[in-house]
């Protein structure tokens, strides 16, 4: 386990260099630097623009502005953003959490529809549930998020008056937020009705978040399913008598999971890009809104610099699965002895 | 655990809380972005303007709220000397700071003050010149530090401006976003406490609201200052709740999750117009939409050709498509709520004939151009690309072959501003409602150099009466020479004057007392709640 987790580490190094360099060059590939897009129609006298873009260093050349760039990453410096003035990595861990439990309870909602409805699709084979479940899942597979959450608001906000139309928790309270996490939050300000109105702010952007994924969940795992199923040692389960219940769960889940598990593992790139349009949707106060923001004003460190957190994110997510891999299937960790 | 922070607030503010909570009244704003920060003079934002000077700040001088009338604010009068290289302002006794968590003022605002809010913008020794690399945006586009010389603080209740040349503007943009007031001794206590980013997250200012928190790209809070020197604002708590979609912030104006917002979809209008419990207020906004001819350019030297494009082009399609028809068809550079608008000016109608006639008469039969789009919505242009095939379209029919170029928006206006153009859409929001801030800056001969006069266009008459008007302050004499500029314009045709948009605002009828700034900025002291 110890070998295979070193390996795994080893490849970081040039993973990450290739996600500076791809961040780097990302924004400033896109024409148009900050200081031209602050000031807009109005402009500068252009002796204050070379004085700014100086101070700012944004006139030197573009190797040397991303090696300085590394040795700043280096000492742990994700530099401060051009807008607010503000470290980039207190701003993300200050957005983080909100990003965080929205696309938490996005994937809690996919596995918990998503699964049971692939596996009783899979033992159903031909039924007209499985024919339905597997319409309804390439729908919402291929229904563009964007119009998926504007639809959602105006029937169940608009419409039904069932849930708050957007935000984390009606703008009438106000108190200190030391996790992060509003559902947390909510429960320690004391403020009455705070937590049901977190909870109820909460649902209609982490169905429309995790929709896409629960499609795919309920497609991975229905033909996970059916292929176990077909195997021999489920016809040997079948034949020793044991029930249905424990043929399909015991023998027949727990060797589909492999597959299964990986989906999960790439939903969380797929939930934190769609995280992104939620956010904008749901004036969700996360990393993806504030990522947009930054690259429509060229804020070099914010985009940057959260390109690499989120990266990360991603990184640690994959390899939490692979772990996770050996631990539900021994053969994997053994590879290479 | 945690004590509601406006519960805190009302008590900061003298109140006495007995065992039950007051019926506090709450305006909630569903504001149209976030804050890029809280000091206005770092930004040239109006969501930023929004959410720190026009909440929270004072200038020296106050636009009265609904108009670019300009009143008295923390200076209580102003004298010019007959040069008009000379303003003395006089300020208010007794105007106080905001108490904050973080900050108690031990006296009220002096000349101290002034000088600190105008020297950290233009001192390159200053430490928040320095924090901020210089980077005061709005006090670099009107070039204020070329224009003042000195700040004098004649004593501790008078401050002296020496201009470099006189320029009656000034006294309003004593009343921009960039020019408020903050506190020097704040300024020093951060300086001290090596905090200087705090002026920007926690600001401190004299304005009818004080800040309470910001929870980033959520929400803001303000309460009531309840030791305001002007008029008391009639709301306890000031809230914009942050919501950047404009279908869903109409969505939550349905829901009466918020009383006022900004910026309706276009699409939305009609709906809004018709829902019950909203009142859609709608003024023409002072900006306008424009397409600039490069006079530089050997085809766009001759007037008439000019003036056979304009004839060309069917203004009122324009209204009727990118508008949709919410917009009042331009015909002077400035817009109708501007003191100093010419209504007796006559628009180029349009008219094929003519422009035929015309191009006849010049001699040109039919060239080559390009027209240059927007690649962003503006206010003043809500689609570039379609005004843009429009006159294509408009223009084929007198032998005008034009070619749509567009740009990502930094380099587009990189290159016009290089004069790389041969017809360029653009257009100006105005910033202290005067009429040089849209004449001098747009079609000046020194704009011509700086590159924001797109036409690269000088005149001498035109220039001389904008020069005359910036050297005397008398309002009406000043108007007059606008208005003759005005006839100029229309006669030597560098633009093709297209719109002027309508700012529309949905509104609660729970709110009484709203205005809409015709400036664009969005204010809640005079706001009460039914």
């Amino acid at each position: 386990m110890f070998s295979f987790l070193f390996r795994r580490m080893l490849v970081l190094i040039p993973t990450y260099i290739g996600i500076t360099l791809a961040a780097f060059a990302f924004i400033h590939v896109i024409p148009g630097d900050p200081i031209l897009i602050m000031a807009g129609e109005r402009g500068l006298p252009p002796e204050k623009y070379a004085e700014l873009m100086h101070a700012f260093g944004y006139d030197q050349p573009l190797w040397k502005q991303y090696l300085d760039y590394i040795g700043q990453l280096l000492q742990g410096d994700f530099g401060n953003s051009f807008v607010t003035g503000r470290p980039v990595l207190e701003e993300f861990f200050e957005l983080f959490p909100a990003t965080l439990e929205l696309s938490f309870f996005a994937l809690f909602f996919a596995l918990l529809i998503g699964i049971p409805a692939g596996i009783y699709a899979a033992v159903r084979r031909g039924t007209i549930f499985d024919h339905s479940l597997m319409t309804i899942s390439l729908t919402g597979f291929s229904m563009p998020l964007f119009w998926w959450a504007l639809l959602l608001i105006v029937f169940f906000s608009g419409y039904l008056g069932w849930t708050p139309v957007s935000g984390r928790i009606s703008a009438l309270y106000f108190f200190d937020t030391p996790t992060g996490f509003m559902l947390i939050d909510s429960l320690l300000s004391d403020e009455e009705g705070a937590f049901k109105s977190a909870v109820m702010h909460l649902i209609l952007p982490a169905v429309a978040l995790g929709t896409i994924p629960m499609a795919t969940f309920a497609r991975q795992s229905r033909s996970a399913m059916l292929e176990t199923l077909s195997e021999d040692f489920i016809k040997t389960a079948r034949a020793k008598g044991l029930s249905p219940f424990k043929v399909t769960m015991a023998h027949a889940f727990r060797n589909a999971l492999i597959p299964i598990v990986t989906v999960i593992g790439l939903s969380v790139g797929v939930l934190l890009g769609g995280a992104i349009l939620t956010e904008t949707i749901f004036s969700w106060p996360g990393i993806g809104k504030w990522m947009v923001d930054s690259i429509f004003r060229r804020d070099y460190p914010v985009v940057q610099g959260g390109l690499i957190l989120i990266a990360t994110i991603v990184i640690i997510v994959n390899l939490t699965v692979d772990m996770l891999y050996g631990i539900i299937d021994p053969r994997i960790r053994k590879e290479g002895h | 655990m945690k004590k509601s922070i406006i519960a805190a607030a009302v008590l900061a503010g003298g109140m006495i809380m007995s065992g039950q909570a007051m019926a506090a009244k709450t305006l909630v704003y569903c504001s149209e972005g976030s804050p890029e920060g809280f000091d206005a003079s770092l930004y040239t934002a109006g969501t930023t303007f929004d959410a720190s000077a026009n909440a929270m700040f004072d200038g020296l001088v106050n636009f009265k709220t609904g108009t670019t009338e300009v009143l008295p604010g923390v200076a209580e009068s102003w004298t010019v000397s007959e040069d008009g290289k000379e303003l003395t302002f006089k300020l208010r006794a007794g105007v106080k700071f905001h108490t904050t968590k973080g900050f108690t003022p031990t006296r009220d605002l002096n000349a101290d003050d002034i000088i600190f809010s105008f020297n950290r913008q233009m001192d390159k020794e200053d430490p928040y010149y320095k924090a901020a690399n210089g980077k005061f945006e709005y006090f670099n586009a009107m070039d204020m530090a070329s224009l003042i010389k000195d700040i004098v603080r004649v004593d501790d209740m008078t401050v002296k401006f020496v201009l470099d040349h006189a320029e009656a503007p000034i006294i309003a943009n004593m009343a921009m976003a960039f020019a408020s007031i903050q506190s020097a001794e704040y300024g020093a206590q951060l300086v001290k406490e090596n905090k200087i980013g705090d002026m920007n997250q926690k600001p401190v200012g004299t304005g009818p609201f004080q800040f309470v928190g910001y929870k980033k790209d959520s929400v803001i809070r303000y309460a009531k200052n309840t030791a305001y020197w002007g008029e008391q604002p009639k709301i306890d708590n000031l809230v914009f709740s942050i919501t950047t979609d404009a279908s869903v912030r109409y969505q939550k104006m349905k829901a009466g999750e918020c009383h006022v917002m900004p910026f309706p979809n276009p699409a939305d209008v009609a709906e809004i117009r018709k829902a019950e419990g909203i009142t859609l207020m709608q003024q023409e906004g002072l900006n306008v939409g424009y397409l600039a001819y490069n006079t530089e350019k050997e085809k766009f030297k001759d007037v008439r050709v000019r003036k056979a494009l304009n004839y060309a082009i069917n203004k009122n399609a324009i209204k009727d498509v990118v508008f949709n028809g919410e917009a009042t068809v331009a015909k002077n550079p400035i817009p109708p709520t501007i003191w100093s608008y010419n209504t007796s000016i006559v628009d180029d109608s349009y008219d094929v004939e003519k422009a035929k006639a015309l191009l006849k008469e010049a001699g040109v039969s039919g060239f080559k151009t390009n027209i240059w789009a927007m690649p962003v919505q503006r206010p003043y242009n809500p689609d570039a690309k379609k005004m843009a095939e429009l006159i294509q379209s408009d223009w084929a029919k007198i032998g005008v072959e034009a070619e749509i170029v567009t740009f990502e928006w930094g380099e587009y206006l990189k290159r016009s501003k290089a004069g790389e153009h041969d017809t360029v859409l653009l257009g100006w929001t105005g910033d202290n409602g005067d009429p040089d801030n849209f004449l001098r800056v747009l079609l000046g001969c020194m704009a011509k150099e700086s590159g924001s006069n797109r036409a690269r266009w000088c005149n001498d008459d035109f220039e001389a009466l904008l020069q005359a008007a910036l050297i005397t302050d008398v309002p009406v004499v000043r108007s007059a020479l606008y208005e003759k500029a005005q006839q100029i314009f229309k006669r030597e045709a560098p633009w093709a004057t297209i719109a002027h948009s309508t700012v529309f605002m949905p509104v609660s009828d729970k709110v009484t007392g709203y205005k809409i700034d015709p400036l664009g900025g969005h204010f809640f002291h005079n706001v009460d709640l039914k």
